[in-house]
């Protein structure tokens, strides 16, 4: 299970993901390798059913892989039961998307703890917690608010939070800027740059938007029809 | 995720679709509620007939009787041949009695002692039956609703009459409380030896020890009526003799009143040493009724007891228990169906927010769990909800019962019973259903693709 992954917060070694659609076999991630270190700003860059946003489940642990292997800190995930999956999901990686996916149902509040309760992490140590994500993302005084109540930026903010609640080592963002305005999209982006900076966290983004991802990633992998296509630093790609 | 959380986030769950998840409870309650109010219902009544039994002091009674008696009464007739002669069958006398009042689990053993005779009561005379009746029957449910009181002691001379003989003595059968009556017999005195006749005589010296005859003389008591008692307390040899007017079994003892076995055993020479046409055997409880029976038989005495009726009944009523357990439990199981359905919509409605919690790091058994306890939480409501409703229509069900009986001028009685083992059964059951009502959904919601759960809109 463990692999030669010194130095890499995250790596796949020639992982495919097909998928039958009735009689057609789709190849979303076809036979991909890549590295990334720790503490690396990496984006996943491609159109949409390029499979960035299937490899990211994959390294997320959402899917498996139909062959080959992937390691986040030289763990294989390929091999993990679905119960050390759900662990890797919640202490080793956090997860923001376009969509954001907060329960509107909960405040901002009872959003960001729910990660907190997945870990089984003792509820006297909830609320510092709960308040140093917030207090990183500007959202300390929304606490309880739902997130109909808050703006879109502010729902990605929330999300940022709860995807940091735990201390994961690793960030995976699924176009982040999707569903924002280009100003707030940029302000998601300078806070990610921030976490990725002051916390010396590992981002993984995916998004098909070429400007940002050369602004802010150290490095852009460039995928098509499941394909690695190319892969190098921003400034390079850019 | 530990249990406190699951709780927490189940009831936010249940909270936000409260219409349909209280529909479902409802559902689930209404199920208990049909189960306990059978189950009440038949145990109500079973408990009300074995009671009332018990009450009636037949349950825990042994009658005694001589094997020659037994015959009479309809038991089992030996060929001649079969009997031996040099075995005659066993007095039924004080030795006898004693003998039967030392076997494990007897309470007392008492003399029947019920004679006709003549009461003078304001000048006027009356026949009637005399039954004697012991102190232990102040339990018997037959003096539960009696008018005026019952015996102040064993040796009172004290009167209680059945109410069809007060309706005879007086239309005011209240005022004849506080009454004097004179009973009017024949005691029995014996004669010395000598003044046996020569028949007499001659047949005690074939069978010694010879033993004289006796003679009859007319006596009267007075007594204090103190009671009028509506039914007809069990006073005889199976609980059937009837007895209009009812005193201390001790003072009807003293009487020595000349019974219709007394002739018999004068020609048999048994004179000496008084002899009982019946015993009653009172027991301690009505489990023990089959030994002591058993040890009564095999000591050669014929016996009867209630104990093969109530076989029956027993039978019968677990029967019927069984029937409305099955029918009660029908209406559960409709209303653990609708926990499958609510908890099914439920998942389709929260497909993306079981996606987002599995990214988040939910494993499938935390998914599973959550919708356990969902399920388990309408069970637990539900059962508590139905107990309450059920106890609700045994009570309208016994209220009605005795509105109708009140118009018919008889006696209320509690026809459902809810003892805390049904409480409990029935909460646990309710619970445990609906745990295996949310198998299937929560199995099915812990098995949701999260990538695809994530996508659903």
């Amino acid at each position: 299970m463990t692999g030669n992954s010194n130095g890499f917060a995250v790596r796949t070694e020639r992982v495919s993901r097909q998928y039958a659609m009735g009689e057609a076999l789709v190849h979303a991630v076809d036979d991909v390798s890549i590295a990334v270190k720790t503490g690396e700003f990496v984006a996943l860059l491609g159109s949409s059913g390029s499979g960035k946003s299937t490899l990211l489940n994959l390294l997320a642990g959402l899917d498996r892989p139909t062959s080959g292997a992937i390691y986040a800190h030289e763990q294989n995930l390929a091999e993990m039961s679905s119960q050390e999956l759900a662990h890797h999901r919640s202490h080793t990686v956090g997860m923001v998307f376009q969509a954001f996916n907060l329960l509107p149902r909960m405040t901002l509040e009872e959003n960001v703890e729910l990660p907190l309760r997945l870990a089984e992490v003792d509820r006297a140590a909830r609320p510092a917690r709960v308040r140093e994500a917030v207090e990183r993302v500007s959202l300390a005084a929304r606490l309880s608010h739902r997130p109909s109540e808050l703006s879109g930026g502010e729902q990605q903010r929330a999300a940022l939070a709860r995807a940091l609640v735990n201390r994961p080592t690793i960030l995976l963002a699924d176009e982040p800027t999707g569903n924002l305005d280009s100003v707030t999209g940029d302000a998601i982006m300078h806070l990610l740059q921030e976490i990725n900076r002051n916390l010396q966290m590992t981002v993984v983004m995916v998004t098909h938007d070429k400007v940002r991802a050369a602004r802010y990633a150290h490095r852009i992998i460039t995928m098509r029809d499941g394909k690695l296509v190319t892969e190098g630093a921003s400034d390079e790609i850019a | 995720m530990k249990l406190r959380d699951l709780t927490e986030l189940a009831a936010r769950n249940l909270r936000e679709a409260v219409l349909r998840n209280s529909l479902t409870t409802l559902g689930i309650a209404v199920g208990v509620a049909s189960l306990v109010a059978m189950l009440s219902l038949g145990v109500g009544l079973q408990e009300l007939a074995s009671t009332r039994l018990s009450r009636s002091g037949l349950f825990d009674a042994v009658f005694v009787t001589t094997q020659s008696n037994m015959r009479a009464f309809g038991g089992p007739s030996r060929p001649l041949a079969e009997r031996s002669s040099t075995q005659p069958p066993r007095k039924l006398d004080d030795d006898a009695r004693q003998q039967l009042a030392q076997i494990k689990n007897v309470v007392e053993v008492y003399p029947e002692v019920r004679f006709p005779t003549e009461v003078q009561f304001e000048g006027k005379p009356y026949m009637t039956t005399v039954a004697g009746i012991p102190a232990s029957a102040r339990a018997d449910g037959a003096f539960d609703e009696m008018k005026g009181s019952f015996f102040s002691g064993p040796e009172a001379n004290e009167a209680i009459v059945q109410i069809e003989f007060a309706r005879d003595l007086s239309k005011q059968t209240d005022s004849l409380i506080g009454k004097e009556l004179v009973l009017r017999y024949a005691e029995k005195q014996a004669l010395p030896p000598d003044d046996v006749t020569p028949v007499a005589k001659h047949s005690a010296a074939d069978d010694a020890p010879a033993s004289g005859g006796f003679s009859l003389v007319p006596r009267e008591l007075k007594l204090r009526i103190i009671g009028v008692v509506e039914t007809e307390p069990a006073t005889g040899f199976g609980g059937f003799g009837r007895g209009r007017l009812l005193i201390p079994l001790q003072i009807a003892q003293n009487l020595r009143i000349a019974q219709p076995t007394d002739m018999r055993e004068m020609l048999r020479g048994n004179t000496g040493k008084p002899t009982y046409e019946t015993l009653t055997v009172r027991v301690s409880s009505p489990k023990a009724v089959q030994t002591v029976e058993d040890t009564i038989k095999g000591m050669g005495f014929g016996t009867f007891s209630i104990l093969d009726a109530t076989k029956n009944m027993m039978l019968f009523f677990t029967v019927f228990d069984s029937l409305l357990l099955i029918f009660g439990s029908l209406a559960l199981t409709v209303a653990s169906l609708g926990i499958v359905n609510t908890l099914v919509m439920a998942i389709l409605e929260r497909r993306r927010e079981i996606g987002i919690l599995k990214a988040l790091g939910a494993a499938d058994r935390d998914v599973r769990r959550l919708f356990f306890v969902e399920a388990g939480a309408m069970g637990l409501l539900g059962g508590v909800l139905g107990v309450a409703m059920g106890w609700l229509i045994g009570r309208a069900l016994t209220i009605g019962t005795n509105a109708y009986l009140k118009r018919q001028e008889l006696p209320p009685i509690d026809i459902s019973s809810i003892h805390w083992w049904m409480v409990a059964l029935a909460i646990g059951v309710s619970f445990f259903v609906s745990l295996a009502a949310g198998m299937y959904p929560a199995s099915r919601a812990a098995r949701l693709n999260p990538v695809e759960a994530l996508r659903y809109e």
